[in-house]
């Protein structure tokens, strides 16, 4: 380890930091200083966001080839640390409205966080189990968080024994691909894999589908997405929203480390696989949506949906001269997937007032009663659809045409099918806000952060939307980064 | 390749033979008078009370916690003691980092109540 290596690290050394400085000041801070936690909670991720736009790129190897810091992996903490910023907003002052408020909310969404980020940038098999366990571990604990409420015990130990079972799949995995190839080094792996497939494709196949499965459960993937709906609607909603965003981009981050361009040339079954599952996810995601009349379970199948689409850019991004294509159309969808789902969330919390459980008839005559909270959700909404001049539009844009490009047309069209299904139950909630008379006087709880945190993405979800080029220029620059 | 292993082979079949030979000569050859006292459960000495299936108090479940992370800390601290003096200022800074955080861990389980048993 050189100082320069601990230079480039320096965005998760912040954020780890950060971590250990609010658990301290938690035990130190008098009650009714505690709310500043939150804020402390942002300065740190912005301190960390402002390292990681300034880190040198470069793509070797860092740490005894742990760790490999290129462009993808930069956007990819963009994105995580985006959605932990919003997520902080999100959070402040509902935990403090549900009796919840401790400093280890915020030290537990920063180290998810750090999981989150080492997973995105790691070019070893052992760092993406850690960089998983790192991720998983604050987010079993978060969903458990209101511990007086039995559905969010029942959320926490549901998402805990599911997730660690998991866990020890992905391990296991591991294991069989270090005894098939010898190594733990990804970039090794790929290129021993081929010789390895002729002397022991047993172990191959096994391991490479037991890794596959494993983080395919946390990016909650058709059929591994049981635990989604329950936990979903048994955490509290803040933690809802993280979950929702972190996992699954940490997930995503890793299958595009070690799924990505390149499994082509090794075994196209795999990709067939990928393909399977894709299609899977889209239909019964948003097949099950259309029933849902709670609006955490509705947002809980949606971003089961929404990983579909995800895995969709992952198949395209096999066809050689497009994988920078399909690539940045999965980074610039997991960014907008970021916003509008925590957007979206918010709302929810925003029109959980102090109850629990929001139902799709609680917004009836929504708007008439919150016309700007009522239009930021209508901009959520159509995002999440897929339909123009929203940013949710140009990432579906950008992903279907990698995927139509790479010759992939029944999967395309697959994806178009269940994205006009799903455009039936995200316009619902509009139809409810705006068509039905008012009938529900659920109070809102109104809080400036929260306020805060909707309309930032709210505008981005829109200024994205119509300039997305404003992404996109960073992009180019990410998808020719070396993959191993 | 195989025949590095040959020793490996003949320590594991010598260890699980002579624990198997003691085990068998001691039940061919010793007495054998079973009474009530002799075969209840063994509690260090005091009459066996209640089940062995009984419920615990979740404490001990932190205290385990607790145990394990420092157990762990030692794990780590002598293999870094024996090469202590080859990795110089670098592995000194590092061990304090690690040291450090698991003791911002320490202070905090122990400002939360988690040594206080009432």
């Amino acid at each position: 380890m050189t100082l320069n290596d601990l230079f480039v690290l320096s965005p998760e050394i912040i954020v780890t930091v950060s971590a250990l400085i609010i658990l301290i000041l938690d035990l130190f801070l008098a009650a009714e200083f505690k709310r500043s936690l939150a804020g402390f909670t942002l300065f740190g991720i912005v301190l960390a966001a402002v390292a990681n736009a300034f880190i040198p790129i470069g793509s070797a190897p860092l740490i005894q080839g742990m760790l490999r810091v290129d462009a993808i992996s930069q956007f990819l903490n963009l994105i995580f640390l985006v959605g932990a910023g919003v997520a902080a907003l999100l959070s402040a002052d509902y935990v403090k409205r549900q009796g919840i408020a401790r400093g280890e909310y915020y030290a537990l969404i920063l180290l998810s966080t750090l999981g989150a980020m080492l997973m995105g940038s790691s070019a070893n098999l052992i760092m993406i189990f850690l960089g998983l366990e790192t991720l998983s571990i604050p987010l079993y604990i978060l969903s458990a968080f209101m511990r007086t409420r039995s559905a969010s015990q029942e959320a926490g130990l549901k998402y805990f024994l599911l997730g660690s079972f998991a866990s020890a799949l992905l391990l296991y995995g591991i294991a069989l691909l270090y005894g098939a190839t010898g190594s733990i080094q990804i970039d090794e792996i790929l290129a021993k894999l081929p010789a390895a497939m002729l002397a022991t494709p047993l172990f191959v196949y096994a391991g490479g589908g037991l890794l596959l499965v494993g983080l395919a459960f946390k990016a909650a993937v058709v059929p591994f997405h049981m635990w989604a709906p329950d936990v979903y609607e048994g955490a509290p909603t803040s933690a809802t929203a993280f979950m929702a965003v972190a996992a699954k981009a940490g997930a995503f981050a890793a299958l595009l480390r070690l799924f990505g361009p390149g499994l082509m040339q090794i075994d196209s079954a795999g990709v067939v696989i990928i393909g399977i599952l894709a299609g899977l996810t889209m239909i019964f995601g948003n097949i099950a949506a259309l029933a849902q009349l709670n609006l955490k379970r509705l947002l809980a199948y949606s971003s089961i949906a929404h990983a579909g689409y995800l895995l969709l850019a992952i198949t395209a991004a096999q066809s050689t001269p497009l994988a920078g294509t399909a690539i940045n159309g999965l980074l610039f969808y997991l960014l907008i997937y970021t916003l509008m789902t925590l957007g979206a969330f918010g709302v929810v919390i925003l029109a959980e007032g102090r109850g629990e459980n929001l139902s799709l008839s609680d917004f009836s005559g929504f708007a008439s009663r919150h016309p700007w909270i009522a239009g930021a959700m209508a901009i959520f909404m159509v995002s999440l659809a897929g339909i123009p001049p929203t940013a949710g539009f140009i990432g579906k844009f950008l992903i279907f045409s990698a995927v139509i490009q790479a010759g992939e047309i029944g999967l395309a069209l697959i994806g178009v099918f269940a994205s006009v299904i799903s455009v039936y139950y995200y316009l619902r909630v509009v139809y409810y806000m705006y068509m039905r008379p008012s009938t529900s006087e659920r109070p809102v709880f109104v809080s400036g952060f929260i306020v805060l945190g909707v309309g930032l993405t709210a505008i981005a979800v829109l200024v994205f939307g119509i300039y997305p080029s404003v992404i996109l220029q960073w992009l180019p620059q990410a998808a020719s980064a070396t993959l191993p | 390749m195989l025949s590095e292993y040959l020793s490996i082979l003949i320590y594991m079949i010598l260890a699980s033979g002579i624990t198997l030979v003691v085990i068998f000569a001691n039940k061919l050859l010793g007495p054998s008078r079973p009474s009530a006292r002799k075969s209840a459960a063994y509690e260090s000495g005091i009459k066996p009370t209640g089940t062995a299936r009984e419920r615990f108090h979740i404490r001990y479940h932190v205290i385990a916690m607790i145990f394990l992370v420092f157990d762990l800390e030692i794990a780590f601290i002598y293999p870094w003691a024996v090469i202590y003096k080859t990795l110089g200022w670098a592995g000194f800074i590092e061990m304090m980092i690690f040291l450090g955080i698991l003791i911002i861990g320490f202070l905090y389980a122990w400002k939360r109540g988690a040594f206080t048993w009432e």
